[in-house]
């Protein structure tokens, strides 16, 4: 299962590359969404708090912008029954979530990378924890997103459904992403960071199993 | 050829409140071509997708087994290969880099001479490497086939077949489907005559409603 799981995310990949579906629209939105950013805050000096929040609304906006594209692009071009003749469900979950898990990871990290650089209150003290919170929040970030994509991808208003379905779902993560943010920024410990680090652990866990359970429901009409 | 047995008990389907068949039985065991027939709308389309397991009935089942032992749906693509009109490949992907994935994806070996010898019969060798999205629509319907046949399912479910292929397609595929039925199902759903002369059994879903 791993194999066609990979043989299938290798398919994505490569039709990405040739029709830029995703990466397009990923890379002109944390542009846009930077840019008016720092254009809005001028010479203002804002606090941490507001730097690690608008660091997960930059990541959440992005996401919505391109994650979708994993179901959606096979339900528009028409290809979502020539992939039900070839998978499993599990197959197809599984090579879509390597693919949106690899788009998350890189997508994330050039907005790090860009508001380290753009961002002078965004000096992160805990590094260790940031990574962890950087690499568990974007492994919730990609589950929910792929199995709302799944969802989303039968609708007819998928651009309007996609945010306001997945808001509600996304906001625990991203509160406490938030949360993890702020403290790796401002140095509090691994110790004191414990509860918040349980909730996405649990968090994706949770996710991951409900995405399995329930996509053999969503994939099949 | 496994015996090969897809049974279907009590089938019925509605969309909404509407009505589209009830009660169909029948027995399809190991090999033969069977015909499915009605006019527009009548739901041959929706009945060879309950069959190969792509959308649920709304009451009744189909079964599907092999060698006595009943096939789980999550393994039912492997058994199946399916040809309709508005089946879509990836046009992005020239046709021989389309069969590569679909093996890679069904994880079967890539047979190379038997995918040549397919696109030989199909009249596409010579255009193996140019992208779909260049194809004519009776190309991409001979692609179908072969994206069916490779990997020697012991169901053959076909879904007006012979749309959009010109006389020497037609030919091609009729030596197919009467190649095929001696050693597995064929399923042909179809209004043209021509098609259903092949069958050695035709149901008329007109007498389920």
């Amino acid at each position: 299962m791993i194999a066609e799981s990979y043989s299938l995310f290798k398919k994505d990949f490569h039709s990405e590359l040739r029709t830029r579906y995703a990466i397009n629209s990923l890379a002109m939105f944390i542009i846009v969404a930077i840019s008016v950013i720092l254009f809005s805050i001028g010479n203002e000096t804002i606090t941490e708090s507001l730097t690690a929040g608008l660091f997960w609304v930059v990541i959440f906006f992005t996401a919505m912008s391109g994650l979708s594209r994993a179901f959606v692009s096979e339900e528009e071009r028409g290809t979502t029954l020539t992939l039900q003749l070839i998978a499993s469900p599990t197959t197809v979950f599984s090579g879509k979530l390597i693919f949106n898990l690899i788009l998350v990871f890189c997508m994330n990290l050039v907005i790090a990378l860009l508001y380290s650089a753009l961002f002078e209150r965004f000096v992160v003290q805990n590094f260790a924890l940031f990574v962890l919170t950087f690499v568990l929040g974007n492994i919730g970030l990609a589950v929910a997103s792929t199995i709302m994509a799944a969802i989303i991808a039968k609708a007819g208003a998928k651009g309007t459904l996609y945010p306001v379905l997945s808001f509600p779902i996304l906001l625990p993560l991203i509160l406490t992403c938030v949360q993890l943010t702020l403290f790796s920024v401002d140095g509090t410990s691994f110790e004191e960071s414990k509860f918040e680090l349980a909730i996405v652990v649990g968090y994706d866990v949770i996710m991951m199993t409900a995405s399995y359970m329930l996509f053999d429901f969503i994939w099949k009409d | 050829m496994s015996s090969y047995l897809i049974q279907s008990q009590n089938l019925s389907k509605l969309f909404g409140r509407r009505l589209i068949f009830k009660d169909i039985n029948f027995n399809w065991i190991e090999k033969g071509i069977f015909g499915i027939s009605g006019p527009n709308g009548s739901g041959k389309s929706t009945l060879v997708k309950i069959v190969a397991g792509l959308i649920a009935s709304s009451s009744g089942k189909i079964l599907h087994k092999n060698s006595g032992g009943e096939i789980i749906p999550e393994k039912l693509h492997n058994h199946i290969g399916f040809v309709s009109p508005y089946l879509v490949l990836y046009e992005e992907f020239s046709a021989w880099e389309n069969l590569k994935i679909f093996a890679q994806i069904r994880g079967v070996t890539f047979n190379e001479e038997r995918i040549l010898f397919y696109l030989k019969q199909f009249l596409l060798d010579t255009r193996k490497d140019d992208l779909v999205k260049t194809y004519s629509s009776g190309m991409k319907q001979r692609l179908k086939f072969i994206f069916a046949l490779m990997h020697s399912p012991e169901v053959l479910i076909f879904d007006e077949p012979t749309s959009n292929l010109d006389e020497e397609g037609k030919k091609v595929v009729y030596d197919i489907i009467r190649e095929e039925g001696k050693s597995r199902i064929v399923v042909i759903a179809s209004n043209e005559m021509k098609d259903l002369e092949l069958c050695n059994e035709v149901l008329l879903l007109e007498k389920f409603k």
